[in-house]
């Protein structure tokens, strides 16, 4: 008899695959949000897979907290022009001047939790009724029990202990006016999942991903880039290293780490030995032992 | 795993497990990921300072699992939480779900995605209510594979005897079941490690493998349904563009058995048959699509075809009927199914109206008798019914292909999923 067997990786294209299909198929205006980092860009490339010789059927959105690395700017613009697709951007700096985000202070303020704000208002805008996401269950513990399909009230809010439950291939998207929904396509997937196919697919990433000479300085443990937005004390000291990001997301928040991974080939071995979490070098997350979840219920990604 | 070769070749293994805190399942799984390096050093801390922080006397690896706010107030486990690991030979997704009566609609949704289930015992207690119902579960959900786990082998002095015994209850009440060919017995001690990873010292009596051994290595390739052809149309793709003017493409996801290049389909309901013109893996053309693979398929001739609609073969057809006779499990807590209820059916890739037109029984899940006096449906129940959908339903039994024999029912009000149905 013939082999079906299908390897671990390709099972989960294919998964992916169907769910960006699904969300096409069963919402009216949906929009796949796109930060530049490898998941949206992994995410990217199965929306590419799903519709070809169509062009991906939904715009791209930024939320764009004005905090970037140039690097990611630059990726994005090409990555966009690229593919063709439709790119919305919802700006953190606009929901401040409106007066509808208020921006931390202190010397660790980050614009990261006010980017809930911004995405509701770019949802509102652009009447999107359901969201791609390149959110893992993997990442972090609150997201281990998020849905493929996951509902937000008209408030934008999860409720996590009130989520449809979700059997076989079967997702329920219906919802009521004003509701709308997240949908993760990656959510089987985990880190070394990701860069595995990235180089199994030839996906080209940032070169903030990968080891680079960089001024960083040490704050709250975590190593943080010099930037605009990220000033170093009189107290931290500046140094240069070999570094790279494990993720990329707001340059206020995001931690880098020591490395000297060139190659796509040396970040899975870094990552293969790696002994902490991904989201163990992002300050967002160790503001508290719940603050993913706090942050999903107001309407974050 | 840092072997991207190695990495390539490997294969998914979806497994379940249910049961609650006292009989050591998050610490089987606390110790398959601790074995297998599955645990970073930043959850491990984060999980000891708040077992500190709660008083708890070692580190409670259930906090690793439970990961909303209210279950760790509660110190109860609310939802199915995903969780993954690797071995150089497979990739595992563990849907872990609560072992309380009250959450057998979370076993239920575990257990639809799962290739096996794992049963944990009390060595101490034997076979309890609570083993059989998670054991009814997954057989009513049509996994093939149970492994049982006789747990707490080192409180009990590892006494072969006592393992034979719940070895021969088990088999006893499992002669019972429907869908299950592979039961297999491992006595371990999750706490002390014995037969998790590595083979216990102290049970030379044991001649089988170990747990991670049994999982890395047991079969599911022919679980799956390779000889019914079933393709539901998911996605239309028309680029209306120059370069591909007349492309018309179907994309889905195959259901069963095998299309290949030049096969004759026929489209349902239209009744229309054709060839296979093409079939795309994306941009790239493959000789033949099976389950699971998502591809698009290219027809000869020019049908109307949308989605909802289904391919097959013609010499070998789904039933088509509006008018369908299914298991179900309740899962609404606020809404009651009686005779008559309306709701929206949603199968493979259609959507339907649909009313209830009988309610047969109801199940006892720690009993397993029937009950024909109670004919209303509250949350956690499971039982029988008749259902008559608007519109004709192209479906196989939910024993021979779970995509084509499952659906779930939703509030047309709410718009909550309000049960899951397996058709017979």
């Amino acid at each position: 008899m013939q082999n079906y067997n299908l390897t671990h990786l390709q099972q989960l294209e294919s998964e992916a695959i169907f769910i960006l299909r699904e969300t096409a198929a069963q919402f009216e205006r949906p929009g796949l949000l796109f930060s530049g980092g490898k998941d949206s860009i992994v995410m990217a490339h199965l929306a590419y897979k799903a519709f070809h010789p169509s062009k991906i059927p939904f715009p791209f959105v930024h939320v764009d907290t004005g905090h970037n690395f140039p690097e990611t700017i630059q990726f994005r613009d090409k990555f966009i022009k690229n593919l063709g697709v439709q790119l919305v951007v919802g700006s953190v700096q606009d929901s401040i001047d409106q007066g509808t985000a208020v921006e931390e202070k202190g010397l660790n303020a980050s614009r990261n939790a006010l980017q809930s704000v911004t995405l509701l208002e770019t949802i509102d805008n652009e009447s999107l009724d359901a969201c791609l996401g390149g959110g893992r269950r993997d990442e972090e513990k609150a997201r281990a029990k998020e849905r493929f399909f996951s509902h937000r009230d008209s408030f934008g809010q999860w409720d996590p202990k009130n989520q449809r439950p979700e059997l076989w291939n079967l997702f329920n998207g219906r919802k009521s006016p004003g509701e709308n929904f997240r949908v993760f396509p990656l959510s089987n997937w985990t880190e070394m999942d990701v860069w595995q196919y990235t180089k199994l697919e030839g996906i080209e990433l940032p070169n903030l991903y990968f080891s680079h000479k960089r001024e960083v300085f040490q704050r709250n443990g975590s190593l943080l880039a010099v930037t605009d937005f990220t000033i170093p004390q009189e107290n931290e000291e500046v140094s240069v290293r070999n570094v790279r990001f494990r993720t990329i997301g707001d340059a206020t928040c995001t931690g880098a780490v020591e490395s000297d991974a060139a190659s796509l080939d040396d970040v899975i071995s870094e990552v293969a030995a790696s002994r902490i979490t991904e989201r163990g070098a992002r300050a967002d997350d160790r503001r508290s032992e719940a603050a993913m979840e706090d942050r999903k219920k107001q309407g974050y990604f | 795993m840092n072997d991207t070769k190695n990495y390539l070749d490997m294969d998914l293994l979806r497994f379940t497990t249910a049961g609650s805190v006292d009989d050591g399942k998050s610490t089987l799984i606390g110790r398959l990921f601790h074995d297998t390096k599955s645990i970073f050093e930043d959850q491990l801390e984060a999980i000891e300072r708040s077992s500190k922080q709660r008083g708890d006397e070692n580190v409670n690896l259930a906090l690793l699992t439970d990961g909303l706010r209210a279950e760790r107030e509660q110190g109860i486990t609310i939802d199915v939480a995903y969780r993954y690991f690797a071995t150089p030979k497979r990739k595992f997704i563990i849907a872990d779900t609560p072992g309380h009566i009250q959450y057998t609609r979370n076993m239920v949704t575990g257990a639809s995605t799962a290739n096996l289930a794992l049963i944990l015992v009390d060595a101490r207690n034997g076979v309890i209510e609570q083993t059989k119902r998670h054991t009814f579960i997954a057989d009513l959900l049509g996994i093939k594979h149970i492994a049982v786990c006789i747990n707490k082998m080192d409180l009990v002095g590892y006494d072969q005897d006592k393992y034979e015994k719940i070895l021969n209850q088990f088999t006893d009440f499992a002669s019972r079941l429907e869908n299950v060919t592979d039961l297999t017995f491992i006595p371990i001690s999750a706490l002390k490690g014995d037969n998790v990873v590595d083979r216990s010292v102290d049970m030379p009596w044991y001649k089988g493998p170990p747990l991670l051994y049994h999982l890395e290595n047991v079969y599911v390739g022919s679980d799956f349904n390779h000889v019914d052809a079933r393709f539901p149309v998911q996605w239309v793709i028309r680029p209306h563009s120059d370069e591909y003017h007349d492309f018309r493409g179907f994309g889905g996801r195959v259901a069963g058995g095998v299309f290949k290049k030049g096969d004759e389909v026929t489209v349902l309901p239209s009744g229309f048959s054709t060839k296979i013109k093409n079939i795309l893996l994306a941009d790239k053309e493959v000789e033949q699509a099976f389950h699971p693979q998502s591809v698009t398929i290219l027809l000869e001739d020019e049908i109307d075809v949308s989605r909802g609609d289904m391919l097959v073969k013609p010499n070998n057809q789904p039933h088509v009927s509006q008018d369908l006779d299914a298991r179900i499990c309740w899962f609404s807590g606020t809404k009651k199914l009686v005779k008559g209820t309306k709701c929206i059916f949603r199968h493979t890739t259609k959507e339907a109206q649909a009313i209830i037109s009988e309610i047969k029984y109801k199940v006892d899940v720690n009993t397993l008798r029937k009950n024909e006096e109670d004919l209303e449906f509250g949350m956690n129940d499971i039982g029988r019914i008749q259902i008559r959908v608007s519109q004709p339903v192209f479906h196989d039994t939910y024993r021979r292909n779970r995509n084509t024999g499952s659906f779930i029912l939703v509030d047309p009000f709410t718009n909550e999923t309000l049960a899951a149905g397996m058709l017979r």
